[in-house]
């Protein structure tokens, strides 16, 4: 079929890009001599790394927002989730090598006098339960939160203030140090993954590799779900909802389904996240960040994943060099992309070449492949 | 489950529906048997869409019953379990997935299981397909197959959500106004569409063409205020003098 | 006057100290301070104070402000003028022989000046000064003011004064471990009926050298205090939920139109809030600069200013972006959201990051008691203020033809089209009014929260909790949800702590979404279906 042809289109294209970076940033990092033009720095690396991981996280938030219509401004607690179950293991890795040399317990809670590990803790000093918790915990979160909201038919701006308020709510409490997760400082000092230190150059090009790897399974996930008869389901979903209630479609379960799903995703790029960055905090969860997650996907093209990703790698790159070049100006122009994309570009980068595309092989077929976004959303 | 009350397919007895005090359905009642077609008429506000939405469950009604089959309680499912019993309903403005080909839009639409796994390992086998070049046939819309639903024409979108209800299988189909918007021929064609459905299936039409209801020549039920003002062949309502009093404001 | 005021002063202290030497104590005395030793120095105080001299008080006062010097064996006080008079003599003193070096003070000389000040000034002629040295003596419970306090109490016609006079009396009976026990006892009869915070602290911590039946009679009073006390720590807490509630709808009022009439999700809403704020920053130093007689009425100039700022800024926003997005809610909250963006940057960039001064006039300072409740009076105003706020709008929706229009906007735009409205052009208005309203909210959040160009951030999510929880499009819902969010939120507060209180509350409003998706006062039937 047509269509499958063009869905095979993208995806070479996106994972031979994806596959060009796994190789050349190691080789230009590790092979190319420092000095030269072609050599790739060491810090650049994990910024890379940690671009390909909010990538991921936009191609989440696209799964659901441009295949379902669900607009969720608390993807940022998902992620930061994820995050914190990777973190939990890494700060037991650190072991005695603490400032108080505890052998058990993290910095914080010696200096919070604590005695023993609270039980939330027990168990990630083993890193394939730690790995189970970075799905688990995200997506159980998005199970509950979501049965909740979508029985009720919460929809549209209504559930995008409540996942705000959710997110906010969880900042709120991570910021405790009751919570026992570090309250205000988060966790960090993380010494070592898998027995690999965390700050040497190799690890951190073995963690952009390993990044980009999931990226690309995380794409593949995410295509070959949009391209099942399921997919078709949440695109009706997201375009004509009763339409599809009254076909006998239990609409609640496929929005909790790709919800949790998503969650998960957002989660495992939350987990590759922390040990390139050497640091989670509650900041994650502030509600901007979610949001600006959003407009990423939008830069890009809703509803086109290649386009998420897109948009995530363009944003933050020029958030990287409005905030050495211009810092005044950063919030600026993250506004005014803001206005503009939804104003002037309401399908995006890939949208728009998308229409240009459609507009010259027109000519040549009446056929046409379905393009899974709509303008109205809701 | 209490054992079959009726024998016939739906029975609403004496339900109300009020909204804010304004009483939408007033202690309506209605018996459709099977494979019957049965036309509703009435000024706006009578109740027409306030009854498909009580039938298919997107408004519970404050009393009443409303049984499918004799033993099925409508007003205790939503909208999904009753359309897996086998109610289909057509909006009264076209709904259709206007992104979707017209191929998966009846696609989607056909009798098969309907939970997230399922359609995730789902894979379509010829038998659907020819399912589906059935019903294309059926709707006209062979030709469009691998265009987007979006881009059809307004009686062309009415036919295609007439086949995605088809495709549904369902043993009572609910029908909102299919001529509004149609060329003359074009509701004649639907007529005739209808009257081939009803053969094998109940049909509720609701329709404010008489022209078309006369083609039809089914039984009328005319709503008013939320309940039945009058009921028989077509010719007998219109001769109704309340009937004639609703309509004309006397 | 002052001559006057002086002498009878003097007069007076001279009765209280019958006991003091005409000559000789005094200037006895005043040597001491010039030793260099705080021990001396309070002694001094002590003696100065007892003295029942002329300028004891102005000793004293010029010892607390740094302005007692000393030098070459003398006691000087400087006059605020910068004049220096001889303390001994009270005579001017132009020509200072050496170099003169303030008294040094520490924190026990200070505790001795509060005491010897209140004592002193215990039968000032002035009530409020009277008042004032009552409850200084309360708090240092000085036994040497025990005779003044007596003498005072004696004289006292004034309720308030008297009523302090003898708490404090009570206070320091009960630390003097020689008082009899009936005295004691009388002492916490009047403590009991005092009944406050303080009188609570003093009766759970008797010395040790309390005998058995004033412990046991302290002990009961206490409770009965306690259970005063928290019956008017309810009442207080409901006034700072509903303190807290005024705050939160004059947030979310403007909100509740622009969401309830356009069903735009205007995320930039706080950023209107704050550009009211730093209106009102701006009217303040205008007037500081350039009519500083004008301060008082700063805020009631700064609100129409404000409004107007607000509101233009929300025409304009209307016209620009928000119309082209109508029908696409998702759009707008992130249009909405790069414009609060931009706000926030544009004010970080004009005043600076940091917290701005606004100033509060005098009139909105000082408390109202009432019971063992503290209104402090901006609170006051702010509540008085969110609900004119609400009423004058309710008014207008209501009575204005501007209202009408909204109101058929909001219940069935298309319809309210057809029939001549100019539904854009009320899009419009309501936006401006909804963002004037915000405006006007930011002039009353200046007078408690910091002017910054985050002060709309700590808002939006409220107000938004607010708007959903009372129900779309419906203003009373909007009052009833922020009173009721205000009030939980303080009423949790003593038992969960602030932080788990609001975790608790968000989840609750959560959790109430999903139970009734459109609020408590939700239009309901066909139209909302629709």
């Amino acid at each position: 079929m047509r269509t499958q042809y063009l869905f095979d289109r993208q995806t070479v294209l996106v994972l031979s890009i994806l596959a060009a970076a796994a190789i050349l940033v190691p080789a230009m990092n590790g092979l190319v001599p420092p000095g030269s033009a072609l050599h790739l720095s060491d810090h650049l690396v994990p910024l890379l790394g940690k671009y390909v991981c909010l990538a991921l996280l936009a191609l989440s938030v696209d799964l659901i927002w441009g295949f379902c219509g669900i607009l969720s401004l608390g993807h940022g607690a998902f992620f930061a989730l994820g995050g914190y179950a990777m973190g939990m293991y890494l700060m037991r890795q650190i072991g005695p090598r603490g400032a108080y040399a505890d052998p058990i317990l993290p910095d914080f809670m010696v200096f919070l006098n604590w005695k023993e590990l609270p039980w939330f803790w027990h168990g990630f000093d083993w890193f394939p339960f730690a790995a189970l918790m970075v799905l688990l915990v995200p997506g159980a979160l998005a199970l509950v939160f979501g049965w909740f909201a979508f029985r009720s038919r919460v929809t549209g701006v209504y559930f995008s203030i409540i996942t705000q308020a959710m997110t906010f709510a969880l900042m709120l409490a991570f910021f405790r140090n009751d919570m026992g997760l570090g309250g205000n400082n988060g966790l960090t000092d993380f010494k070592e993954v898998l027995g690999f230190p965390v700050q040497a150059g190799s690890t951190r090009v073995v963690l952009f590799v390993l990044s980009v790897l999931v990226l690309a399974g995380g794409y593949l996930l995410c295509r070959w779900v949009v391209g099942s008869t399921f997919g078709k389901v949440l695109v009706a979903v997201r375009d004509a909802e009763s339409r599809t209630r009254f076909l006998g479609y239990r609409v609640e379960h496929y929005k909790l389904a790709v919800f949790t799903l998503s969650a998960m995703l957002a989660g495992v790029a939350g987990a590759l996240y922390v040990p390139q960055v050497g640091i989670i905090n509650p900041s994650e969860f502030a509600p901007a960040n979610s949001i600006e997650v959003v407009i990423w996907v939008a830069v890009g093209g809703r509803g086109t994943l290649a386009g998420a990703i897109l948009g995530a790698l363009l944003v933050n790159a020029g958030k990287t060099w409005f905030t050495a070049a211009l810092p005044e100006f950063w919030l600026f122009a993250l506004g005014g992309l803001f206005v503009f994309v939804t104003l002037f570009m309401p399908r995006g980068i890939l949208g728009a070449a998308g229409d240009l595309w459609e507009r010259s092989s027109r000519r040549l077929r009446t056929r046409r492949s379905p393009q899974p976004f709509t303008q109205a959303a809701e | 489950m209490t054992a079959p009350v009726t024998p016939t397919l739906l029975y609403l007895e004496n339900v109300t529906v009020s909204f804010d005090g304004f009483r939408a359905l007033n202690a309506l009642s209605l018996v459709i048997d099977h494979a019957e077609m049965r036309a509703i008429i009435g000024p706006n506000g009578a109740g027409k869409t306030t009854m498909m939405d009580v039938i298919t469950g997107k408004t519970q009604p404050n009393e009443g019953t409303a049984l499918f089959e004799g033993t099925h309680d409508l007003t205790a499912l939503d909208e999904t379990a009753i359309a897996e019993l086998g109610i289909g309903r057509k909006f009264q403005t076209p709904t259709v997935f206007e992104m979707h080909t017209v191929e998966d839009n009846l696609l989607l639409a056909l009798k098969n299981k309907r939970g997230p796994l399922a359609t995730l390992f789902s894979r379509q086998a010829n038998q659907e397909r020819e399912r589906i070049d059935a019903l294309l046939e059926r709707v006209r819309l062979t030709a469009q197959r691998h265009r987007r639903a979006g881009e059809l024409s307004h009686g062309q979108k009415q036919w295609l959500e007439i086949g995605m209800l088809l495709a549904q299988e369902p043993k009572l189909l609910l029908i909102d106004e299919p001529a509004a918007g149609m060329t003359d021929q074009e509701t004649a064609d639907t007529a005739d569409l209808l009257r081939d459905i009803a053969k094998s299936k109940a049909v509720i039409v609701v329709e404010h063409d008489m022209t078309f209801v006369r083609d039809l020549g089914v039984k009328v039920t005319c709503l008013h205020e939320g309940s039945v003002l009058a009921e028989g062949s077509l010719d007998a309502v219109s001769a109704n003098e309340r009937v004639v009093e609703v309509y004309l404001g006397r | 006057m002052i001559v006057l005021r002086k002498f009878l002063r003097a007069f007076l202290l001279l009765l209280g100290m019958a006991s003091a030497a005409l000559a000789g104590p005094y200037e006895e005395a005043l040597p001491r301070f010039t030793s260099d030793s705080y021990a001396d120095t309070d002694a001094a105080i002590g003696a100065v104070a007892a003295s029942g001299n002329p300028l004891a008080v102005d000793v004293i006062e010029a010892l607390r402000d740094g302005r007692l010097l000393v030098g070459s064996g003398q006691v000087f006080i400087r006059r605020a003028s910068g004049d220096l008079i001889n303390a001994a003599t009270g005579q001017a003193w132009g020509n200072p022989a050496g170099e003169l070096k303030p008294v040094r003070l520490n924190n026990r000389v200070r505790r001795a000046i509060e005491a010897a000040l209140g004592s002193l000034t215990l039968l000032n002629p002035d009530a409020a000064k009277r008042l004032e040295a009552a409850r200084a003596v309360f708090r240092s419970r000085d036994e040497a003011a025990l005779p003044a306090l007596e003498k005072a109490i004696a004289q006292e016609s004034h309720v308030p004064v008297r009523n302090a006079l003898e708490t404090a009396r009570a206070a320091i009976l009960l630390s003097k471990q020689d008082a009899p026990p009936t005295q004691k006892l009388t002492a916490v009869q009047t403590l009991r009926d005092r009944s406050d915070q303080e009188a609570l602290a003093l009766l759970s911590n008797l010395p040790a050298h309390a005998p058995p039946e004033v412990v046991a009679a302290a002990g009961k009073a206490a409770d009965g205090i306690r259970a005063r006390l928290a019956f008017w720590q309810a009442f207080q807490n409901v006034w700072y939920g509903i303190s807290l509630g005024s705050v939160l709808l004059l947030a979310a009022i403007g909100l509740a139109i622009t969401f309830g009439t356009m069903s735009v999700i205007n995320m930039a809403h706080g950023e209107m809030v704050m550009l009211g704020a730093y209106t009102t920053f701006m009217v303040q130093e205008l007037i500081r600069s350039y009519f500083p007689g004008l301060f008082g009425a700063s805020l009631l100039i700064a609100l129409p200013l404000a409004f107007l700022v607000a509101g233009s800024v929300g025409v304009l926003l209307e016209r620009t972006v928000i119309r082209f997005l109508y029908g696409r809610p998702l759009e707008t909250l992130l249009a909405t959201w790069g414009i609060s963006l931009i706000l926030q940057q544009g004010v970080r960039t004009i005043f600076g990051p940091t917290n701005r001064e606004v100033g509060t006039p005098a009139w909105m300072s000082g408390a109202l008691d009432v019971g063992a409740m503290s209104l402090t009076y901006n609170r006051i105003a702010i509540v008085v203020f969110a609900f004119s706020v609400f009423a004058i709008l309710l008014l207008v929706l209501r009575y204005t033809s501007l209202g009408l229009y909204v109101r058929a906007v909001t219940q069935n735009r298309r319809m309210a089209g057809s029939m001549g409205i100019r539904t854009s052009r009320v899009d419009a208005l309501a936006f401006g009014l909804g963002s004037g309203v915000a405006g006007i909210a930011g002039v009353a959040l200046s007078q408690i929260d910091n002017v910054s160009p985050n002060l709309g951030q700590g808002y939006i999510i409220d107000s938004f909790m607010v708007v959903v929880f009372g129900g779309v499009g419906n203003l009373w819902g909007t009052l009833v949800g922020a009173m009721t969010l205000g009030i939980a939120n303080k009423l949790l507060e003593p038992y969960a702590g602030a932080v788990l209180g609001k975790i608790a509350l968000l989840i609750a409003i959560i959790v109430f979404i999903q139970r009734r998706p459109r609020g408590l006062f939700a239009l309901k039937g066909r139209v909302v279906e629709a």
